[in-house]
Formats: C-alpha cells, sequence, structure tokens
C-alpha cells in the first residue's frame, strides 16, 4: 500500500526530511518523483514521531521542498533473483542495462540478507587453484574466503582479479600426500559487482568474460562513475543478494569480485556527512567497520550445502598507504590480503604481488596432504622467510655495498632476485599448476645453503630438493 | 506489564514513550515481533532502547513491551560446550528454528529446558547455608563438576534437599530465610550482567598461568587472575595468540568472546575444539570450554553486551572454586560498537568520536577479572579439582551455630576427613582475562589501546614486521612488558629451577644489546664489532630463532613446558658461554658458527617431555666441538 506525500521540508545533499508522515517504519523503500520529471528511489534512514529521514539513491538535483512527490511502498528494497539472471548485466539497483527483458523472478529477497548462523558456516578449507604462483604458493586461496586486492591507481588489478576469475579451479582430493589431485569441474559462477569504476574499466571485464566465454556464467552490476554515487551504497548488497541465491538454492560455488570497494566507502561517507554524524577516522562514520562487515562477511560455506561464496574485493588505497581506514578495516575482517606493489610493477614484474605483507588466513587448513601436496606448508614458510632475508641483505647491499655481504647473504640476494623473476612472474595468460608452482620453489630452494632450511621437515627437503644442476 | 509505543527509529537505537514504571537497563521487547532491547538513556518519558536485532520494518506507534528486569544471563549446568550469541541465545537452537541464517525475533532460552541433569546435595537438610555455598553438585561432563550455589543474596536454612535427575528449572531444595520466607532452590540461576558477581575479597596470586608460548611464559608470563592485552595491526596474529592460550593454558575453563570478529574464525574454533586434546584432562578442549559468539556481522548493540554476558558466567565458574581464562576478540570492536550506540544517542564525542565513558567502562571490565576469595564455604570434599586441600570443612559450616547442622554435614560425608569448624583455605578461583585490541592502522595511540594499557599489566605487543618475517608469534620482545614477573618468580624457583629467572633475563639483556648493536652493523657491517659483539649477535639471533619463534600449527612445536621452555633457554646460553671462551682460547669466529651442533639446537624446540635425550646429546656436542677443540688449539 502506498502513501503518498508532498509534506517535505528539508534538502539536504541527498537526503530529505519529510514531515506529517503515518505508518513509516525504519529503511523502508521510497519513490521520489521530482518536479523536473526525474524519479528517484530511495530507504528510510531514521523515522522520529511524523518526520522521515529519506535518503534518494540518484541524489536530489531537481527537487524542491513543495512539489517533490515521496511515496513509502511499504516494503524494503529487494532484489528478485532467478537463475536466468546468469549472463545478464543490471544497473547498480538490479534493473537491466544490457537492453535485455526484464528478469522474472523465482523470488523476491531483501537485499540485506541476514547473518549466517555462526554454528551453520562450514570452514572454507577447499584449494582453489588459480594457476597464479604468488597466490598458489604462498597465499593460497579457499572456497569460502574473501580475500581482497589492495591496490593503489595505476596497478593492474583488474587483469589479475580477470585472471583469478578465468582460471580459479578447485582440485580434487588425492589420497597420495605426494601428488596433486586432479582438477574438479563443477557449476561455477561470477557475479561481478563495479561501483564507481570508469566505464574502460567495466568493459574491460566485459570484453574479458566474452572472449572466454565467461559471461555465460556472470552476472554483472554495474553502476559506473557517472551513475549515482548513493546509489551504489546498494550496489554490493544486491550482487551478494544474487550471489546467495546461486550459491545456496542454485548448488553453485560463486565467486564475486567488488571493484572498487573504495568508492563505495566514499558514498557512504557521502550520506554520513550530509546526516551530520560524528565522523570517526578520516570523515568515514564510526559504523564503516560494521557495514564493512555486513558486506564481507556474506563470504562463505554453509554446512549441508552444496554452493559457496568466496569474495575477491579489490580497493584501491589512497597514496598506496595501507593504515587509510578502508584497507585498514576491510583487512580487520577480511581472511588476509592480496597487496600489490608499485616497485614491483615498475620492474615489469606481473602480477606484482607485494608476497610479504600480503596473507590469506585459511591457507592452513587450506593446503597439505590430500589437498595439496605434503610439503606445501613447509615449502611456503621457507620461502617467505628466504625471500625476508634477501630483502634485507638487498637494503644492507644498498648502503654498504655488494662486497660488505657474507656469503650466506649473497646467497639469499641471488635467492631473491631469482624468487621474483621466476615464482612471481608470470604472463596474465599463463595458468600454473599448483604442482608446477610447487616445483618452481625447490628449485629456487637450491639456490640456498642446504642447512639454511629450518623451517622444511628433513624427509621434504630428501624427497623434493633437487641438486642444482651443474652449470 | 509496563507498555509504551516506538516514537523514533534509528538504526539499532529505539526511543519509545510511555514506559512509566521501567528503570535503566531493563530488558524490553520492540514491536510486533518482541525483538530484544535494552533502555540505555530515559528522558522524561522517553527511554533509549538498544536493539540486540536488525531494526528493519520498524517504524512509530509499535508496541514496546517492558520486562521489568535487567538483561540477564542464565547460570547453571549445559553451559560448557555451548555457543551463545551477545545475549545468551544458544546458536545451535536457533539453527533449529531458523535455519542456517539468522532470523529475527526468534528466541531461545540460555539452558535446555528439556535436559535432565544427576544432582548429587553435599549438605544434609537442616544445613544453615549462605550466599555462595554449594549445596550439591552435578556431573557436567567428564572434565567439569558444575558446583550448585546459594545464589549470593541467600542465607537460611535448608530444609528440604534430595538428590535425583532434574532439569535446569526443577526444585532441588528449598531455604528458608531468618524472616522465615521459603525460596527454592534450582540448580539454575540468573544474573544481570552489568553487575559483577560479589565476592568476600580479592587475592593476589603469583601463580603462573602457563600457555605454551614460549616468548609468553618465559619472557611476559601472566598469572592466574590477571589482565593481558594483546594490541596489533591486522595480520600480526592477534586471533591465533588468543586461540593457542585458549587451547593449551592451564585453566579450567576458558571463555571465549568472539566480539565482532569473523565468522569463519568462530568456525575455526567450533570444529577444531571438539578435536583437540586438552592437555591436562586428556578430553576434548570443548569440554572446558564456552562460546559467545557475536561476529561482525550480527548486530552491534548484542556485541556490546557480549563481553558483559562472557564475564558475568566467567564469574559464575570462578565463584565455584575454578580458574577461569576469559578471551576477548577484540575489545577495539566492542569500543566500536559503544561508538556507535554514543552517537546515535547523539552524546558529546570523546577522542576519535569514542564516548566520553570508554575509559570508564573499559577499566570496570577489566576490573571484573582477579584471583579471588569466594563467597560461601570451602570446597565440598572429593571434587575434582582440589586435591590438596579436600580436607577441609564440610560445606556450610562456616558461620553454623548450632551443633545439629555441624553434625548433619559431617553424617552427609562420612568419608571426608573432619575438619576445623572454620575453613582453613577458603575456596578460590580466578577470572584472567586476555582481550585484543585492534587499533587502526597499527596506531597504538589510539584511545582503546590506550585507555586498556592503563588497566593491564601484561602487553603483548604484536608487531606487523615480524609476521611480514614471518617471525610468529609476532610478539615483539622489546615493547612488550609483564608486570607480574616478581609475584611469579618464587612460583619459578619452586616448580622449574633457582635460575630460570636469571636465564631470562640475561637472554632479555641479549636481546636488548642485539637492538643497539644492529644499528652499527647497519652502519659499518658486522666485521666492525668485537669478537665476543659478534657472537652475542648470533647467540641472540638463535634466541629468536630456536626460542622465540613458535609453530602453531606443528604439533611437534605448539607448547612448551615450562621444563623445556628453561632447558632450551640452558642451552642456547650454554652455547653462547662456551663459545665466546672458545673464541679466548683461540677459536676462530667461523669455526665456531659453522659448529654442526647449532643445527641440533635450532631442532631442540621439537623435543617432548618424554624425550628429552637431545638436550645432553647438545651438551656434549658443545664439548666436543668447542670446549675441546678450543683447548687443543689454545
Amino acid at each position: 500500500m502506498a502513501r503518498e506525500y508532498t509534506t517535505t521540508r528539508d534538502i539536504v545533499g541527498p537526503l530529505l526530511l519529510v514531515e506529517r508522515v503515518i505508518d513509516v517504519t525504519y529503511n523502508e523503500l521510497v519513490e521520489l518523483e521530482y518536479p523536473n520529471g526525474t524519479r528517484s528511489l530511495g530507504n528510510v534512514l531514521e523515522v522520529n514521531g511524523d518526520t522521515a529521514l529519506v535518503q534518494a539513491f540518484a541524489g536530489t538535483s531537481g527537487a524542491n521542498p513543495a512539489e517533490t512527490k515521496v511515496r513509502f511502498l511499504g516494503r524494503a528494497l529487494e532484489l528478485g533473483v532467478s537463475r536466468d539472471m546468469l549472463g545478464r548485466v543490471f544497473d547498480g539497483l538490479g534493473r537491466p542495462r544490457d537492453g535485455g527483458p526484464e528478469i522474472i523472478p523465482d523470488e523476491r529477497r531483501p537485499m540485506h540478507g541476514e547473518p549466517i548462523n555462526p554454528t551453520a558456516r562450514d570452514f572454507p578449507d577447499d584449494f582453489i587453484q588459480t594457476g597464479i604462483s604468488a597466490i598458489d604458493g604462498l597465499n593460497p586461496l579457499v572456497r569460502g574466503q574473501k580475500l581482497p586486492i589492495f591496490s593503489g591507481a595505476g596497478l593492474p588489478h583488474n587483469e589479475l582479479a580477470a585472471q583469478i576469475a578465468r582460471q580459479a579451479a578447485v582440485l580434487n582430493r588425492s589420497d597420495d600426500p605426494t601428488k596433486v589431485g586432479e582438477k574438479l569441474e563443477g557449476e561455477f559462477a561470477v557475479v561481478f559487482a563495479a561501483m564507481g569504476i570508469t566505464f574502460a574499466d567495466a568493459d574491460f571485464f566485459m570484453t574479458e568474460f566474452r572472449n572466454t566465454a565467461a559471461i555465460e556464467r556472470a552476472v554483472l552490476f554495474l553502476n559506473l562513475a557517472d551513475d549515482p554515487a548513493v546509489e551504489r551504497i546498494n550496489t554490493p548488497r544486491m550482487a551478494l543478494t544474487c550471489a546467495e541465491y546461486l550459491a545456496y538454492t542454485c548448488d553453485m560455488h560463486v565467486l564475486v569480485i567488488l571493484t572498487d570497494m573504495t568508492y563505495y566507502c566514499e558514498a557512504l561517507r557521502e550520506v554520513s556527512a550530509a546526516r551530520k554524524e560524528v565522523p570517526g577516522r578520516r570523515g568515514y562514520p564510526g559504523y564503516l567497520y560494521t557495514d564493512l562487515a555486513t558486506i564481507y562477511e556474506r563470504a562463505g560455506r554453509i554446512k549441508g550445502a552444496k554452493g559457496s561464496i568466496t569474495q575477491v574485493p579489490i580497493l584501491s588505497m589512497p597514496d598506496d598507504d595501507k593504515t587509510h581506514p578502508i584497507p585498514d578495516l576491510t583487512g580487520y575482517i577480511t581472511e588476509g590480503q592480496i597487496i600489490l606493489d608499485r616497485s614491483l610493477h615498475r620492474s615489469g614484474i606481473f602480477p606484482p604481488i607485494a608476497v610479504l605483507p600480503s596473507l590469506s588466513r585459511l591457507k592452513q587448513k587450506g593446503i597439505g596432504p590430500g589437498k595439496t601436496r605434503e610439503d606445501h606448508a613447509d615449502l611456503s614458510n621457507q620461502l617467505f622467510g628466504a625471500y625476508a632475508r634477501g630483502i634485507q641483505a638487498k637494503e644492507l647491499a644498498v648502503i654498504l655495498g655488494d662486497a660488505a655481504l657474507s656469503d650466506s647473504d649473497k646467497a639469499f640476494v641471488a635467492f631473491a632476485n631469482a624468487f621474483e623473476d621466476r615464482f612471481i612472474r608470470q604472463d596474465a595468460h599463463e595458468e600454473r599448476s599448483v604442482e608446477r608452482t610447487l616445483e618452481i620453489g625447490w628449485e629456487l630452494m637450491a639456490l640456498l645453503p642446504r642447512a639454511e632450511l629450518k623451517r622444511i621437515k628433513d624427509e621434504f627437503v630428501e624427497r623434493y630438493l633437487k641438486e642444482p644442476e651443474e652449470s | 506489564m509496563d507498555q509504551g509505543t516506538i516514537r523514533k527509529v534509528a538504526g539499532p537505537l529505539v526511543v519509545a514513550a510511555g514506559l512509566v514504571h521501567a528503570r535503566m537497563y531493563d530488558l524490553v521487547r520492540v514491536g510486533e515481533q518482541g525483538l530484544m532491547g535494552e533502555i540505555i538513556e530515559m528522558r522524561g518519558d522517553r527511554a533509549s532502547i538498544q536493539v540486540y536485532e536488525e531494526t528493519e520494518g520498524l517504524g512509530p506507534g509499535m508496541p514496546v513491551v517492558s520486562t521489568g528486569a535487567p538483561l540477564s544471563v542464565e547460570l547453571g549446568p549445559g553451559m560448557l560446550e555451548a555457543v551463545y550469541d551477545g545475549v545468551q541465545r544458544p546458536l545451535d537452537a536457533l539453527q533449529a528454528t531458523s535455519g542456517a541464517f539468522l532470523a529475527r525475533g526468534v528466541s531461545a532460552p540460555g539452558l535446555d529446558r528439556e535436559k535432565r541433569w544427576e544432582f548429587v546435595p553435599t549438605v544434609p537438610p537442616g544445613a544453615r547455608v549462605t550466599g555462595g555455598d554449594i549445596i550439591g553438585t552435578v556431573q557436567e561432563n567428564v572434565v567439569i563438576e558444575h558446583r550448585i550455589m546459594v545464589p549470593p543474596a541467600l542465607a537460611g536454612e535448608i530444609v528440604e534437599i534430595a538428590g535425583g535427575s532434574y532439569t535446569v528449572t526443577d526444585t532441588v531444595a528449598q531455604l528458608r530465610d531468618d524472616d522465615g520466607g521459603m525460596h527454592d532452590l534450582t540448580l539454575m540461576q540468573t544474573w544481570p550482567v552489568r553487575v559483577p558477581r560479589p565476592y568476600v575479597r580479592k587475592i593476589g596470586t603469583g601463580e603462573p598461568l602457563v600457555t605454551g608460548t614460549r616468548v609468553i611464559d618465559t619472557f611476559f608470563p601472566i598469572v592466574k587472575g590477571g589482565v593481558a592485552c594483546i594490541p596489533g595491526p591486522f595480520g600480526a596474529g592477534k586471533t591465533v595468540t588468543q586461540h593457542q592460550v585458549a587451547k593449551w593454558s592451564n585453566a579450567q575453563v576458558v571463555i571465549f568472546i568472539g566480539c565482532g570478529e569473523r565468522g569463519n574464525e568462530m568456525t575455526d574454533v567450533l570444529m577444531e575444539f571438539p578435536e583437540l586434546t586438552d592437555p591436562y584432562s586428556g578430553e576434548p578442549l570443548m569440554k572446558r570450554t564456552v562460546l559467545v559468539a557475536n561476529t561482525s556481522n550480527m548486530p552491534v548493540a548484542a556485541r556490546e553486551a557480549s563481553v558483559y554476558t562472557g564475564i558475568t558466567m566467567a564469574e559464575y565458574f570462578r565463584d565455584m572454586g575454578y580458574e577461569v581464562v576469559l578471551q576477548a576478540d577484540s575489545t577495539s570492536r566492542w569500543a566500536e560498537a559503544m561508538r556507535e550506540i554514543s552517537g546515535r544517542l547523539e552524546e558529546m564525542p570523546g577522542d576519535e568520536g569514542f564516548p566520553a565513558y570508554l575509559g570508564t567502562k573499559l577499566a570496570a571490565f577489566y576490573e571484573r577479572a582477579g584471583a579471588v576469595e569466594c563467597l560461601g564455604g570451602s570446597h565440598p570434599a572429593g571434587s575434582s579439582s582440589l586435591s590438596s586441600d579436600s580436607a577441609t570443612a564440610p560445606v556450610g559450616a562456616a558461620g553454623s551455630e548450632g551443633p545439629d547442622a555441624a553434625s548433619a554435614a559431617r553424617s552427609v560425608r562420612e568419608d571426608s576427613k573432619e575438619g576445623p569448624l572454620r575453613p582453613a583455605a577458603p575456596r578460590t578461583g580466578s577470572v584472567s582475562v586476555v582481550g585484543s585490541v585492534s587499533p587502526p592502522g597499527g596506531d597504538l595511540s589510539e584511545p582503546v589501546v590506550q585507555n586498556t594499557l592503563r588497566v593491564v599489566k601484561v602487553y603483548w605487543a604484536l608487531q606487523d614486521q615480524l609476521a611480514f618475517q614471518r617471525h610468529f608469534p609476532a610478539i615483539d620482545w622489546l615493547t612488550s612488558y609483564s608486570l607480574y614477573l616478581d609475584r611469579i618468580q618464587p612460583h619459578w624457583e619452586a616448580d622449574v629451577s633457582p635460575d630460570f629467572r636469571g636465564r631470562r633475563d640475561r637472554c632479555m639483556a641479549i636481546l636488548q644489546r642485539e637492538n643497539d648493536l644492529a644499528e652499527i652493523v647497519r652502519l659499518v657491517g658486522i666485521e666492525a664489532l668485537s669478537a665476543e659483539e659478534q657472537i652475542l649477535m648470533e647467540t641472540a639471533k638463535s634466541i629468536r630463532e630456536d626460542f622465540l619463534q613458535q609453530n602453531a600449527f606443528r604439533d611437534d612445536d605448539q607448547f612448551s613446558s615450562l621444563t623445556e621452555q628453561d632447558l632450551l633457554l640452558k642451552t642456547i646460553l650454554h652455547f653462547h658461554e662456551s663459545a665466546v671462551a672458545a673464541q679466548q682460547h683461540g677459536a676462530a669466529l667461523k669455526d665456531i658458527f659453522a659448529a654442526p651442533v647449532r643445527e641440533k639446537i635450532a631442532r631442540a624446540k621439537y623435543a617432548t617431555l618424554d624425550d628429552l635425550s637431545i638436550f645432553s646429546e647438545i651438551e656434549s656436542d658443545i664439548e666436543t666441538q668447542l670446549v675441546a677443540r678450543s683447548g687443543v688449539d689454545a
């Protein structure tokens, strides 16, 4: 039952204060019609007695207090979901954007979703082979994980995300601890949500998906840079509502790519500022953590459910600053982070993943015998330790010159260089099996003195270490 | 019952009018669905309510009903092994009614109403009891004997008591107070979460809470009843450290609060703890654990309540005489919940938007930790955990005047040794609190860290630089501290070794010296140091790599007993002394550093208590490789 009012009193930024309303509820969906004919959806942010504070998704350009029509729709914002959404492109509020027909929904779901009961969660421990050594070998992604890419302006995060989307596959469990299982086929879908990125960036992804026929199993939600900013507050939630339907009703394994979370947070800040809320750090609202959590925590696996949701959010760090509130709060919620590094990028290494500050919190459960290979955990620990030491020695060499390095330091410098060149570097279309990744890791180990391999169990060293070939 | 109507809804905050008789912190039911909420501010006839569930769909005019009682938890058998949300709703019961996703307005009692427990009385009819006295026991599981206590405010004479099988709401005993009023005692009692449970007095103990993590136990130890905080940026290992303490500490009961953290982390605990064996009881760890899981996407007001729910449960087990560890991960999320509610109340903000009372609330929470002398009489004889002082007075004897009660009490437990009327050793228990703090951007000057540091005595500073080098646990040895060292020392001398403290201090000094010298090495290279200093640098490296680094995911490394820790330190120092001596006798530094025994030292941390032979091997190796050789060279 819609109720229409023309009793708007104040208009501030994207917000309208509407008076003398009755039976309005918190978070109710609102339809707005401005005197110039513009229509916008909105929702109720606060209701106090007979006044309601309404947020207009399309902004308030063209609105005025006296003539703006405000209709309360008696329900919250919902998304009509259906399997037919695969292969389609929608706008930030879930309306078709590709010129195709409206979706006939199987059901309508509230956009906010409900939190997963922690006891119903199944722990993510299925290794996902992305075919990228720096991820698979050192910071592996597992099904149901949320692993963001922390990037910066000008870095190739889109290429990396597209490569993950293209190559991601789950491996069969292997009975032999020394062997890696085969790739597993299964129903797999990609849900892509663009918030505030440019048409060029969005087009890159669409072209990528089209070229690899991945578009058939992808759903795209696009709110581009020139679309209304406030609308993008809903975009990731629309995408996740769709993903939940595909995962838990259609039994698909869904990879959700959210880009760029920084623009999302800025939209949130815009609304918060218009409400004159007490700001937290850098003007972002104090509830930014909670708000981001309601997005990121929608990744996961549920006991008894066949499908799963894995999230790869992308965010650009303002000024490459990891302590900026957006990457900072994201890092506190997500299960690790993949950080891209400008100096690696400048040295021409793709993917420019800074492996040392990158982290996958779930890797301990996703790797090892049966899942990947028995030596994976030890080897990755040793690679980390050795690379860290090599970097340290390199810094020392910059100050003191190569001559000041001890023999073992020199070995570590050589290792670090080879590591970047052979392990991290790979082509954007090269799909490396995890077996090949480990093999490269062991080849690099041969550059180090045997006694330095303290973090690897002896039996693995015996089994996998190849003697360096005589050159 | 008091009924009012909603006037305003703003996120988790609802303002209601017409609640005339409601009081501050009363629990209310909001809207048609009866969502749980709590009154946190009253102005005139307007009550501000923080609602523990999503408020979408609420609007002015909807009803609000006050329950007339503050937010309370149910305390009794059935808490262990349970998983609760922030307001003690059992999550498995919610899953049974609403499925994998948390629906709104579902409620379930904190304790199972159907389950029957075998109650064994420990006092006879006619016994005089006061608040806190144990009137009987329920063997809750193989590990924990649940001691049924008289609620703190009650005292009088037990009129009727009988053993048997009861649910938590059945009357197991009747008590007549001094004014002749009759009270039914059940296995369960309720307690308002924001009120600390009473005790006789706080006591200071120096008994270490052993965690099996070397850098903690040796360098920055915590006592039973102590408070510690773990600040650190994301990815530095706060949660893993918390889990290590929950898994391996020598506490009897562990309360783990996942406060505004990741859902998958709680799942990890839920799936792992039943599989892991408690090193002290040999039973699954879950049997001594209560989980409070209010993940980051669950309602923020319930997150605010979750730490109080947790600490009230901890105090209850403490009151039975147990050693309890409470872990809050993370207190920053709790503070943020306070900030969010405070912002909606339009309160004047303090630092960084946090409410001005942040420091007071944090201090009041940490002050609920401590070792105490519990209310009521001493332990009943034969109770599982207290073999040493089981020969104390019968329960209820304290304060008893008539000979009837005492003799009746004696007749109940004829097998127990007779004790004096006044208990020799009062029942004691403790709550240790370990809170993690997640400072934004790793900035330790922010308000939550600073207010926490004012009250805690142990500081485990996590460093992301160490984490990048995969030095785990990434506890920075130079900035961390423990103020309990002097209190613990007598216990170390008695239980570990008289030299342990000395060795610890020596190693700490070496690490400090390494830090001073590192600057020189960075500028002019290691060659600029004297031979002795170079040995020191190598020893410091050995302390870091062979002692401080510990792999939480490796079976043979995750737990290290104090004895092993002492042996390891002793070995590293022994190599150091021998190296210095060998060098003075003319051995070349590179030969010393290349001694094969060093590889053995690096592996010594994987030794287990059953087989410590590696330490004597190392000793003889040091003898042959350093001491003997230097003799020859000289």
